[in-house]
């Protein structure tokens, strides 16, 4: 029932508290947020709002989604993502999401992203497996042992871990501090690392409740 | 680096810090908190590494206190660094001073940089265009 902020992952720096201590941080530049849609139960079976992170070029949309944003009257946005929402009835077509409302310094946040994409690998890198020895005439080095026993079960078990694609999955990164709420210049400080390449899109919501009392 | 990054590290960056060398003995005063107090302490030895740039910028200073060597890395921006001296230039030939790990007694000596008097102002000059570049 969050809404999230769209933004940019920029890169990560360090920053001093007041005692003097450092703290790592991801700085993360916000979307536009731009409310595009607002859907409804009865038309669309559930309350949800749906948001353009970035002002782009008309060019850079197609035809279908600039045609649904001319329908709501708002400018170009790129991409767009719905977020639940108890009432739609506060929210205004067109108007920027209000940050301070969502997003306070000292907070915990999640943040969700596509993580860097690894490739296919193997279950040392992938698993963090163990690996057999490189030399004095073994011939196990870096492959899968055995994926189990014979005859009983007789088949091998569901989720076992092997090789295959690593990384380039969506990803949330959950209870991150956030420490810095740049108004002016549009910017988060996160403390940590979040999902994804820098340059990448991720969305920032508040954790639940209860995390933040 | 990101233009944005940039900004945002700027307010922690100091710009009174000497310009100090690997090679240099010098004294670092750190601020220490005890039981609620904070105080001032000093720590002198000489740098033997060099690492990092902005923000993340340290030096390792290595000193011999009772026959057991101490390495100290400072993050040099910090605030709890409050102030950093140079106690004597040295001349080495290297950018990392490990070599001095191995080293006891009279072989830790480092020969001191002499910088002519009379030629004082180019001098002072030419240490100085590394400090505005970075």
């Amino acid at each position: 029932m969050t809404i999230g902020l769209q933004g940019k992952k920029i890169g990560m720096t360090t920053i001093f508290n007041e005692e003097g201590l450092a703290l790592p941080v991801t700085v993360v530049q916000l979307g536009e947020n731009v409310v595009t849609a607002k859907l409804t139960k009865s038309k669309n079976g559930y309350e949800a709002i749906q948001t353009g992170g970035f002002l782009v070029k008309e060019k850079k949309l197609n035809k279908c989604d600039l045609g649904h944003l001319k329908q709501t009257q708002t400018k170009p946005v790129k991409p767009l993502k719905e977020f639940r929402v108890d009432d739609t009835s506060k929210f205004e077509l067109g108007a920027k999401l209000n940050v301070e409302e969502f997003l306070k310094e000292g907070i915990k946040v999640d943040v969700f992203g596509r993580s860097i994409g690894k490739g296919f690998q193997g279950t040392i890198k992938r698993y963090h497996a163990g690996r057999g020895p490189m030399s004095h005439g073994s011939k196990f080095h870096r492959s899968m042992g055995s994926i189990g026993a014979g005859t009983t079960p007789g088949r091998v078990f569901r989720g076992l871990h092997m090789p295959g694609q690593m990384g380039n999955v969506n990803v949330c990164a959950k209870h991150l501090t956030l420490v810095k709420v740049d108004l002016e210049k549009q910017v988060l400080l996160i403390k940590g690392s979040v999902p994804g390449c820098e340059g990448g899109l991720v969305v920032v919501k508040a954790s639940r409740l209860n995390w933040n009392k | 680096m990101n233009s944005l990054i940039a900004a945002i590290e700027a307010p922690f960056l100091k710009t009174n810090l000497p310009d100090f060398r690997v090679g240099d003995s010098v004294k670092v005063f750190v601020k220490i908190r005890e039981g609620g107090k904070e105080r001032t302490q000093g720590y002198e030895g000489v740098i033997i590494k060099i690492r990092g740039a902005t923000i993340g910028k340290t030096i390792t200073v290595r000193r011999v206190f009772q026959g057991v060597g101490i390495e100290r890395v400072f993050l040099i921006h910090s605030p709890r660094v409050e102030k950093i001296t140079i106690q004597r230039r040295g001349d080495v030939k290297r950018s990392k001073l490990y070599y001095l790990r191995a080293r006891t007694g009279k072989a830790t000596r480092i020969k001191e940089k002499v910088t002519p008097k009379t030629k004082s102002t180019p001098e002072a000059k030419n240490t100085q265009t590394p400090v505005s570049v970075s």
